[in-house]
């Protein structure tokens, strides 16, 4: 399934202090940590997402805490797909635990601008980028990411492998 | 085969064969960890699972560091979540109020890690044991569930960088200035994915503390763990904390590793990290006269024995300068006693300190200490982002203890060789 939206460009070692301030860390509840979604990077940047746009980022997005709470705060936000330079490696294993996509592409991100709107297509390692016509080209995502991704996240997986062991 | 020190632990935990780098196995878990703040998030996760025990009560910890004593009602919420799990499901370990100290400290000093444990914590810090030769590595909170359940969970087989200390230690240098000139040198990714080892001659005058505040950091290069041997300090240290019969451990010198560092610390000075990376790092004298509002001395980095006593040799008989908070928060109850039994309360209570129970508190913005806007702190904690110790506005550097108490005393950022 490809994934569809406009572009928040934001840049490289956006921590997660960044995405939601451990003052935010209260709660667990994905709708109310997505009300504050980059609020550690810019107070109130959330307000200019819609739903099922992206996040685009430089290098080594999501790297600090372990707190689910990140990747959750981008879902909430509703924002369905992160793509960056390189990603940091807990909030890499979170994200798709959680059920949110990322996709790393390295210099490429150069390609794509604020405000453009990208069609990803993750199995193929694929972004078109509907604004400037340009084709990104990366290795596919694995299939164990690919099935977190199909299932929801980790929790329906393990539960459905509890449920037929 | 020679083998690296994260691929032999692993190896340890597994029954398929570690062969190489990016390889993924299957692990037995020795320990599972997690904190205030992730644990509901786990539990949550653990729950709609399906799950029903956990794999075993002995090895599960469970620690209320973050916001205890509880700084509020969402966060006194929280905790009664823990405490709950804990009781239905007859945890062991499970740690609140005035047994309660921050997490990566506590640990260890209870033998509950030792060499060649694997452990996983929900908490980026949990790399920490690496300083005692425990394969250990932070992991969000679902993964966590997952481990609580099934006492297993899969590991990529890390590349890793060796990192080779040569040279004698200066006075006024400890582990922290070490591992900020590390991170300096190879950047906040410079590790990403991959295991640091630490080896060389001045192991041996490197004390398992210091050791211990070193793999805290590892995470701040981006790394998976950073790994030390196992050597005689090593044993010392956890049989004096009530590990029965601890094993030395170490890497196969000739083994693989992707980069090496070497680093001479003979001529080195203090070092302190800059707003607003762990790899904005500046020799202390380049920053002498910067003014500042407010120190922070604990945290799961430098919250220890040692560096309260660090704190204490600068400050004896010297006042905290006038306008500045001086904090001082032994990071676990074992600590604050000891602290307290050498007469170094007095001695911080007489030049003006605070002193604080255990908790992670400003380290994360959290309470007892947080900066308002314009405000600058020099922190002996391990991550000066923006906006981490409270406003967006404020600006946060990271030192030993050694420095944060000088510039205590002056006012600004200071050497503590040159007061």
């Amino acid at each position: 399934m490809p994934f569809n939206g406009k572009v928040h460009k934001v840049g490289a070692h956006i921590d997660t202090d960044a995405i939601i301030p451990a003052r935010f860390l209260v709660t667990t509840d994905t709708k109310k940590l997505g009300e504050a979604c980059m609020e550690g990077l810019e107070p109130g940047w959330v307000r200019r997402v819609k739903e099922g746009d992206i996040i685009v980022a430089g290098r080594n997005f999501g790297c600090g805490s372990s707190r689910e709470h990140a990747p959750l705060s981008i879902i909430g936000a509703g924002i369905r797909a992160v793509v960056a330079h390189s990603f940091a490696r807990i909030f890499y294993r979170n994200a798709f635990n959680m059920g949110l996509m990322l996709l790393e592409i390295g210099d490429q991100v150069n390609k794509i601008n604020d405000g453009d709107v990208l069609e990803i297509f993750p199995g193929e390692g694929k972004i078109i980028n509907s604004t400037t016509g340009d084709e990104i080209i990366v290795p596919p995502l694995s299939p164990m990411m690919q099935t977190l991704i199909d299932k929801g996240g980790m929790v329906n997986y393990v539960r459905e492998q509890l449920r037929s062991n | 085969m020679q083998q690296t020190l994260a691929q032999k632990i692993l190896q340890m935990h597994t029954d398929e064969i570690v062969r190489e780098p990016g390889q993924i196995v299957e692990c037995r878990l020795s320990g599972v960890l997690a904190n205030d703040i992730t644990g509901p998030l786990a539990i949550k996760s653990f729950r709609a699972m399906g799950a029903k025990r956990v794999f075993d009560k002995n090895k599960i910890f469970l620690v209320m560091d973050h916001y205890t004593p509880q700084k509020d009602i969402a966060s006194a919420n929280q905790v009664i979540v823990s405490r709950k799990f804990a009781a239905e499901m007859g945890i062991t370990h499970y740690y609140e109020g005035g047994c309660a100290g921050v997490e990566h400290a506590l640990l260890p000093e209870l033998g509950l890690v030792k060499p060649c444990d694997l452990v996983i914590g929900a908490d980026s810090h949990t790399c920490t044991y690496g300083g005692i030769g425990a394969f250990s590595t932070g992991l969000g909170s679902t993964d966590i569930a997952c481990g609580m359940a099934l006492g297993k969970l899969w590991f990529k087989v890390p590349q890793t960088i060796r990192v080779v200390i040569r040279g004698v230690m200066p006075q006024w240098v400890r582990g922290k200035d070490l591992i900020l000139r590390l991170i300096g040198e190879i950047g906040v990714d410079g590790a990403l994915y991959k295991a640091l080892e630490f080896v060389g001659p001045a192991l041996k005058e490197i004390d398992v503390e210091a050791r211990l505040c070193m793999s805290n950091m590892a995470i701040e290069a981006g790394a998976k763990c950073g790994l030390f041997p196992a050597d005689e300090l090593t044993l010392d240290y956890c049989r004096s904390h009530g590990v029965p019969a601890p094993q030395q451990i170490s890497g196969d010198d000739t083994s693989e590793a992707e980069r090496v560092v070497t680093m001479d610390i003979t001529d080195m000075e203090p070092v302190v990290a800059c707003p607003h990376l762990p790899e904005n790092t500046r020799p202390v004298s380049e920053l002498k006269d910067k003014k500042i509002d407010q120190v922070v001395i604990g945290s799961c980095t430098n919250g220890r024995i040692s560096d309260m006593r660090d704190a204490a040799r600068v400050l004896r008989g010297r006042k905290v300068a006038k306008g500045v908070r001086c904090i001082i928060i032994p990071a676990t109850p074992g600590v604050w006693r000891q602290a307290m039994n050498e007469g170094l309360f007095e001695i911080f209570a007489e030049s003006g300190c605070v002193v604080s129970a255990p908790t992670c508190g400003p380290c994360l913005g959290g309470y007892m200490g947080v900066l308002g806007d314009g405000e600058r702190c020099i922190s002996t904690s391990n991550r000066n982002f923006r906006g981490r110790m409270g406003s967006l506005e404020s600006e946060l550097y990271l030192s030993s203890p050694c420095v944060a108490a000088a510039s205590a005393v002056t006012g600004s950022i200071a050497d503590p060789g040159v007061l």
